[in-house]
């Protein structure tokens, strides 16, 4: 559930577009706080210690991409991307670079919100439950992911996706599926998201990427967790 | 049924031949094509068939006028030899009694002796020398076997009286016959009729004919294939600049713009290359003005889209504020509201179509491929389109065939030419059925759109895909489209290796068919689904636009 405190550190060079989309996150019962400067950005998620970033990828004199990168590093805070095109390299670079989802210019307020819930709603169980894909445990309650008892960490939609997978081993699912399942998405969304979450989680669990053993693809039709 | 040795054999022998013939035609096919690939061995081979029939003929002149020559001399010496000859036997028959056998044969033997130790300029000889005079003829030769070998037509013209030669094959001491040259002359004296024959051997000179031949022959395949030789080089050096040269401009065709040519030395080829080289350069820096081109629209149209939409951005949100709280304005506010929603709606549609269409326009797009199940996809288009074609009374059947057909495309773009056709269907075909239709075979994908709408007539077909065209001006913006969209999904189709076609007829309807490849790089060469929905019967004003808009 969104906190009536949850902070947004919104990254946006552009006053008006800023101030509105301060307006509509009000609304929702968010915090937001903004940072227009893109060389500023990294300081100010240190001072914000936000609940999620909605950045900007379009900043002018200042890389969003590598902006993302950087806040990465230090955090598994979820990422919003705001982009004016959809289709280009760009948002997959965002993506790979440890964007979680994006949103593309012009969007209604409704979407945007959409995605924010979608970002903070994770995973949240009481109960204790525990999964097994190969040598790799997950701790559903604790959030926590072992590979022979080294913990991993994972942003909070990595391991959504991780637990999707692993909680019904051998089933395929296909990209369509694990977009409403894991992004919270109502209609079609970009595949594209799933494909690059896909690598990134990989790159934490499996032993070699390249061959996985872990998160398997199934050829045109998606992806299931391995032989547990 | 047993079969005979000999039918074996002959059935055998049947397939040798028919083996042997067909790989002659084989060999003689490589050899045609060779021939016609490559100048170098075509030039080598006529200056080689010139030189040689030329070298045929001044050999045999040549060859000819020798042995004439030698022959005559031999000639020559041969009758002068003889005619000494018979002057001397003259003189030794003089007194020999005529009828008396011992004397006879005695005069004979000794004149031969006496004639065969005298030499002559015409080499070696033999002599045979006969007196006719008793009732066989007695003869004188210089060794056993001469006198029936000489030829009786020669004797004949002697025994008449005259001098006469004959070339004929003659034996000699040795055992072996040899062309040799005859000279007969009659003695004449009053004490009997003698006749004298001289044979010279000719073995020298056929060996010394021989010789010449052979070094003919030999010196004129040396010239000839000195000469093909020859010819074969200087074609080379023309045609390994002209491969050179095709080698590159295959190199330059295939991308790798910054080949060139060596320039060697100030000839004619060098010119050829420094043409070529030209020719290169400026195709290079007219590719690579249109690839700068082509990158500044890219900027362009990326910039554009950056800035045009973040200001969008904030009307739209401020717009659906507005437009969320119009319940408590006054009417006439809470209208324009409304107005400003669905106009911004229709605003950004267009924005997003001719970015999109620029993007096409300036060569930007970019196909990522991967294989997709088109019956899901198609079956979800429908789903979406459920509302707009409830609130229109438009009944959308799906037919979906049994199998899968799974072809390797852009989903979203794809979608999109769905989602484009159904909608336009809806908007254009009234309140009838819409038929989509998804069909697959080995190669292609084909899925139709059928409306039974008003139709469009041939006009009409032929401008569907234009940009910003309307069908009915009358019902023009009611459909919320942007007038772009029928253009851009053909350049999706495009970008697929696909086709967008469109069958049409006033009253009966409309189709579209857009066929796919299955797999990417390959080219369409058919569609699974006709064009023209088979229900309908054929009719003389058919039209069809194609991908490449061609009237049939």
């Amino acid at each position: 559930m969104i906190g009536a405190r949850s902070r947004v550190l919104v990254v946006d060079d552009d006053p008006s577009l800023a101030e509105m989309l301060g307006i509509v996150l009000r609304a929702e019962g968010l915090d937001p706080a903004f940072v227009a400067d893109g060389a500023r950005a990294v300081s100010a998620f240190r001072e914000v210690r936000p609940d999620l970033v909605l950045l900007d990828l379009m900043l002018p004199g200042a890389d969003g991409i590598q902006i993302c990168r950087e806040i990465r590093q230090e955090s598994l805070v979820p990422i919003i991307m705001l982009t004016a095109k959809a289709d280009t390299v760009d948002v997959v670079r965002g993506l790979e670079a440890g964007a979680d989802d994006y949103v593309v210019k012009p969007f209604k307020p409704i979407e945007l919100v959409a995605r924010i819930r979608a970002q903070m709603r994770r995973t949240d169980t009481d109960h204790p439950e525990n999964l097994a894909i190969g040598e790799v445990t997950i701790d559903v309650a604790g959030h926590q992911v072992r590979r022979g008892g080294t913990p991993i960490l994972l942003t909070p939609l990595e391991f959504d996706l991780l637990v999707a997978l692993a909680r019904k081993p051998r089933q395929v699912f296909t990209r369509e599926h694990l977009l409403q399942q894991v992004w919270k998405y109502r209609h079609a969304g970009d595949t594209r998201l799933v494909n690059v979450h896909v690598q990134r989680l990989r790159s934490k669990i499996e032993i070699d990427p390249e061959n996985p053993e872990v998160v398997l693809t199934v050829r045109g039709v998606g992806y299931k967790a391995g032989p547990p | 049924m047993t079969t005979s040795p000999r039918t074996a054999r002959r059935t055998r022998f049947r397939s040798v031949v028919r083996e042997l013939r067909l790989r002659s035609r084989i060999g003689a096919r490589a050899a045609w094509r060779h021939w016609r690939r490559s100048l170098q061995l075509r030039v080598a081979i006529i200056t080689m068939a010139v030189a040689g029939a030329v070298v045929i003929v001044i050999s045999l002149i040549l060859f000819d006028q020798i042995r004439t020559q030698q022959l005559a001399a031999k000639n020559d010496a041969a009758v002068s030899q003889a005619q000494v000859g018979v002057e001397y036997a003259r003189n030794q028959v003089v007194a020999v009694p005529s009828g008396d056998p011992g004397s006879i044969r005695e005069t004979l033997k000794r004149t031969v002796d006496e004639l065969r130790t005298r030499g002559g300029s015409a080499g070696q000889f033999a002599i045979v020398m006969i007196n006719r005079d008793t009732t066989t003829p007695l003869a004188q030769p210089s060794f056993a076997g001469l006198t029936p070998a000489l030829p009786a037509r020669l004797v004949a013209v002697v025994a008449d009286g005259n001098q006469a030669r004959q070339y004929a094959v003659m034996p000699t001491e040795g055992g072996t016959d040899v062309p040799s040259l005859v000279v007969g002359a009659p003695v004449p004296s009053q004490s009997g009729t003698y006749e004298l024959y001289y044979v010279f051997p000719l073995d020298r000179e056929q060996r010394s004919l021989e010789d010449i031949r052979s070094t003919v022959v030999t010196s004129g395949l040396a010239l000839v294939v000195l000469v093909a030789g020859v010819g074969a080089l200087v074609t080379q050096l023309v045609v390994h600049p002209v491969r050179l040269a095709a080698k590159t401009a295959e190199q330059l065709a295939s991308g790798q713009l910054e080949r060139r040519l060596p320039i060697r030395g100030d000839d004619d080829l060098a010119r050829l290359a420094g043409s070529f080289n030209r020719m290169a350069a400026s195709l290079q820096r007219q590719i690579t003005q249109l690839e700068d081109l082509s990158r500044l629209q890219q900027r362009f149209t990326s910039d554009v889209s950056h800035e045009l939409r973040t200001p969008l951005t904030t009307v739209r949100m401020a717009a659906d504020i507005l437009h969320s709280a119009r319940a408590d304005f006054p009417p006439d506010v809470a209208r324009s509201a409304e107005l400003l929603q669905t106009e911004l709606g229709r605003f950004e549609g267009l924005l997003t179509d001719l970015l999109e269409i620029s993007r096409y326009d300036a060569g930007a797009a970019s196909l990522v491929a991967e294989p997709t199940d088109l019956g899901p996809l198609v079956a979800d288009v429908l789903t979406m389109a459920k509302p707009v074609a409830q609130q229109r009374e438009a009944n959308l059947v799906l037919k979906l065939p049994n199998e899968a057909v799974i072809a390797e495309i852009d989903p979203r773009r794809i979608e999109r030419i769905v989602r484009n056709l159904v909608l336009n269907a809806i908007n254009h075909g009234g309140d009838g059925l819409i038929e989509v239709t998804l069909a697959g075979n080995k190669s292609a994908a084909a899925i139709t759109v059928r409306d039974h709408g008003p139709g469009m007539n041939h006009d009409e077909v032929l401008r569907v895909f234009d940009r910003f065209w309307r069908a009915d001006p009358a019902r023009s913006r009611h459909g919320g489209g942007t007038g772009l969209g029928l253009s851009i999904s053909r350049e999706d189709a495009r970008l697929h290796g696909g086709w967008l076609q469109v069958w049409g007829r006033q009253g009966e309807g409309a189709q579209f068919r857009l066929t796919l490849p299955l797999r990417q790089g390959v080219e369409l060469e058919g569609s699974p689904l006709p064009l023209e929905p088979q229900t309908e019967t054929a009719d003389p004003y058919e039209i069809v636009a194609g991908p490449t808009g061609t009237t049939r």
